[in-house]
């Protein structure tokens, strides 16, 4: 078997994806409330923030790139999210042409 | 499968030692990919057409961020208490393995609760599906996510049952196993719908 599997005696790893996962939620929060940002920097500021706690969860709770298949995971999560924005951007994008 | 047991390995996390686990875990990411694409066609109606109200109320109007908050914090704890259990497992303690199963259980049945509690809520300010193009396509995107919640309560009650009448075995993990991927991909999309639907409702 290839890939390492920790056996640690205490989560570090959980409490500081828990601790960073609430960092980026308040902080999205702030940027949205309390920045006075243009609202298009705003949107651009939580999506990148939802984006990271989203990779967050899969490296830090989900260990994406465990076990022997670990690779294929990876690149399978990585495609589901490319046609993810391909079939949001593009909506938005298409139908701004129309509405 | 045959060979499984060639490959037994004692330093491998239980759910991994067989072939099958292997090849449902590699599965189940396989659905999740799935899942993704099926809540990318979701939200990219919703961002579509969310600022279609017609005559009904806008989003602004509508949501309200401390009952948000409140739901986003209980399944956010929900997806680290998840990832608590899976970390006990891996220690072999069943107790704590089961929990913070529990725990994961009773923060996701808050969620759903405080959620429910929200779509009533709307409904009773007159915000239906039927009232406009953008609460159709809310009721649709967030109510799928709400779904496949209670979902993952009904799945994580039937393994708790199992993992009380059997104990660790390499089947009993690997359904631990598959049941965390789940859950914390629910968190996954729901810090999405946090974002791309409550936040980005409020602020435009």
């Amino acid at each position: 078997m290839g890939t390492n599997y920790h056996h640690e005696t205490f989560p570090w790893k959980h409490i500081v994806g828990f601790i960073l996962s609430l960092v980026l939620t308040f902080a999205a929060l702030w940027i949205a409330f309390s920045s006075g940002l243009a609202t298009k920097a705003i949107l651009v500021g939580i999506v990148v923030l939802a984006v990271l706690q989203a990779v967050l969860q899969l490296f830090m709770f989900m260990h994406v790139t465990e076990s022997d298949s670990g690779k294929i995971q990876t690149i399978n999560m990585a495609y589901s999210f490319f046609i993810a924005i391909v079939v949001v951007a593009g909506s938005i994008w298409t139908m701004a042409f129309v509405l | 499968m045959a060979e499984a047991a060639h490959h037994y390995d004692e330093t491998m996390p239980l759910e991994y030692r067989t072939e099958e686990s292997r090849l449902n875990i590699l599965g189940f990411w396989i659905f999740l990919g799935a899942e993704v694409a099926l809540f990318a066609t979701l939200f990219a109606t919703y961002l579509v057409l969310f600022q279609r109200t017609g005559h009904g109320p806008t989003a602004a109007d509508l949501f309200e961020i401390k009952d948000v908050m409140i739901e986003t914090l209980l399944l956010l704890t929900s997806s680290f208490t998840c990832g608590l259990a899976v970390f006990e497992m891996r220690r072999r303690r069943l107790t704590g393995l089961l929990v913070w199963l529990l725990v994961t259980l009773l923060l996701g049945a808050g969620f759903i609760t405080f959620e429910v509690r929200e779509f009533i809520h709307y409904v009773h300010e007159g915000a239906t599906m039927q009232t406009s193009a953008f609460l159709s396509s809310f009721f649709v995107l967030v109510g799928t996510h709400g779904a496949h919640v209670s979902l993952g309560i009904g799945w994580m009650t039937l393994i708790i049952i199992q993992l009380l009448q059997r104990g660790f075995t390499p089947r009993t993990a690997r359904k631990v196993f598959i049941v965390s991927l789940y859950w914390h991909f629910l968190d996954v999309v729901w810090i999405f719908i946090f974002t791309l639907v409550y936040l980005t409702g409020m602020v435009m």
